[in-house]
């Protein structure tokens, strides 16, 4: 079981990186749960999501110490930092962050997730690059997974689709 | 059939459309508006009716009229919505009308806050509005069962023409989960309701009303309905025993709580404390012939788990019947409690039953 907690801004696409994790895992047959954190949010507020993929079937959805952190921009990161779980993992977008844990006990990469992205073709795919980077590190579902849930996602948009899985290839490189 | 990843409150329309909801009546309240969203859409597109009312107010009525004539319909909304409905549901409750009302509860009392709670317990679970009268309640704790309790919801309704309530948190609202649907029922499958106001067309005249002026034709209707609860009571209490067969403390919860009251229950075990948990998946009628066994059992403590100041605790404290101590613990004001919160509570709750044994 992998506990992931997605956070930053409202409209980096943290929420809908969630829901696309969510339904990878499903397409290989896993149990999975995606919860959003649904406060009185708005534009440019933060926002965050919780997703579980497990073999077995899931108790409780929440991740309050979870295994990994996408952090999307630095107030997320320095808010959720200190939640996870020992050994665990932390991805950053470094582009917009610094990379400054205030703990030794986790692995922090910096993915400077903005300008891969920008690199790639658009920086709307930041969260792609952020979903390949934590793929490249746990393996918790398969690329191939990932590439069918896009071609599923972006039917008929061959284009959006392209720039994503680039997107979506660089973050696997970046922490290669 | 494969599964999908839907929203809770997809889910619960997904089940009342396949078992035969042809009119939905809604009036938007966060966290819940997803459900006349998705309804709006899907509705026409199955020969439905959707229709956003001007208040909650109107929405349950609508549903009394519909249901009245006798299409399964439905109605949703959150706390404080529901609380508006109130009146509605008490006339549909004597009128005895078939339907479901779904609310996904918010953080109160008040106009409150939008996040989970489970506050809205008594008022669903006791009758909520005025007179003598109980709904049956379903309490889901994951995205499926929120679409098979909804659909058998229906099902219960119609057999008992006794509304029936879904009762979630607003998690129950938001999480997405794989969910596999059931088919489509066939509207001729769905037995004829031979009360429903549906048109003379040479049939008898019936009459739905729900004021019952003479005391000698009330008292036996309050009666009949009652004699219609116990008739619930044998036959539908439901409850989830999660390896509570040797368990000391034996927590309980429902909805989104439950599960987390599972990890944590996972959690006491591997730290050698027999845990165990009750999910009552019926609230009305409360499952006390769960707790009952436990009591007789090994159980030496129950806690009760909520996301309110201790409202279910009653009941469960009716059926573990003074047997066994039963303490409480609950989080308010859209808080949810944290397993590391309820691993101490539960043996807390442990410590002080074995001090007073």
């Amino acid at each position: 079981m992998i506990k992931i907690l997605l956070a930053g801004q409202g409209g980096q696409g943290v929420l809908s990186a969630g829901k696309f994790l969510a339904e990878s895992g499903l397409h290989e047959g896993k149990e999975v749960t995606y919860l959003p954190a649904y406060g009185p949010e708005m534009r440019g507020g933060t926002a965050n999501c919780s997703v579980i993929i497990s073999e077995h079937a899931i108790a409780s959805p929440l991740c309050n110490k979870p295994d990994v952190l996408i952090a999307m921009n630095g107030p997320s990161f320095h808010k959720f930092a200190p939640r996870v779980k020992s050994g665990g993992i932390i991805i950053v977008n470094g582009s917009v962050s610094d990379c400054y844990a205030g703990r030794d006990d986790v692995h922090v990469y910096d993915v400077a997730a903005n300008d891969i992205a920008i690199e790639t073709g658009d920086v709307r795919s930041a969260n792609m690059v952020m979903l390949g980077a934590f793929i490249a590190l746990t393996g918790a579902v398969k690329e191939k997974s990932i590439f069918n849930c896009l071609n599923e996602k972006f039917v008929g948009k061959p284009h959006v689709c392209e720039v994503n899985g680039k997107a979506f290839r660089a973050g696997m490189q970046a922490v290669r | 059939m494969s599964k999908i990843l839907l929203h809770g409150t997809e889910a619960i329309c997904e089940g009342a459309m396949r078992n035969g909801c042809r009119a939905f009546f809604g009036y938007p309240i966060t966290p819940q508006n997803e459900v006349p969203e998705y309804m709006s859409v899907q509705m026409p597109k199955i020969g439905g009716v959707f229709v956003q009312a001007e208040s909650e107010v109107a929405a349950i009525n609508m549903v009394y009229g519909a249901a009245g004539a006798g299409i399964r319909a439905m109605t949703s909304s959150s706390s404080p919505g529901v609380s508006l409905k109130q009146e509605g549901i008490s006339y549909i409750a004597c009128a005895r009308i078939p339907c479901v009302i779904v609310n996904i509860m918010r953080a109160g009392p008040g106009l409150g806050g939008i996040l989970p709670a489970q506050g809205d317990y008594f008022q669903a679970t006791k009758g909520g509005g005025h007179g003598d009268y109980h709904l049956i309640v379903l309490a889901p704790s994951t995205a499926q069962e929120a679409c098979d309790f909804t659909y058998r919801a229906f099902d219960l309704s119609d057999k008992y023409r006794v509304p029936a309530m879904i009762l979630a948190d607003g998690m129950i609202g938001q999480i997405m989960e794989p969910v596999e649907l059931p088919p489509m029922r066939d509207l001729k499958d769905i037995p004829e309701k031979q009360w429903a106001t549906s048109g003379h067309y040479g049939k008898e005249r019936r009459i739905l009303n729900s004021l019952i002026i003479k005391p000698e034709e009330l008292e036996p209707h309050v009666n009949e309905l009652q004699r219609t609860y116990d008739e619930i009571y044998a036959n539908e209490r439901k409850a989830e025993c999660y390896k509570t067969e040797d368990a000391e403390i034996v927590l309980t919860a429902y909805g989104t709580i439950a599960r987390i009251c599972k990890s944590v229950v996972d959690e006491l075990r591997m730290q050698g404390v027999k845990a165990g948990c009750i999910r009552p998946i019926t609230l009305y009628p409360f499952p006390d012939d769960a707790y009952a066994k436990c009591a007789a059992g090994a159980a030496k403590a129950f806690l009760s788990v909520e996301l309110s100041l201790g409202q279910m605790v009653e009941d469960v404290k009716l059926a573990v019947n003074g047997k066994k101590p039963v303490y409480f613990y609950g989080r308010t004001g859209g808080n949810v409690p944290e397993e590391a919160e309820i691993i101490e509570a539960a043996k807390n709750a442990l410590k002080k039953a074995e001090a007073v044994q």
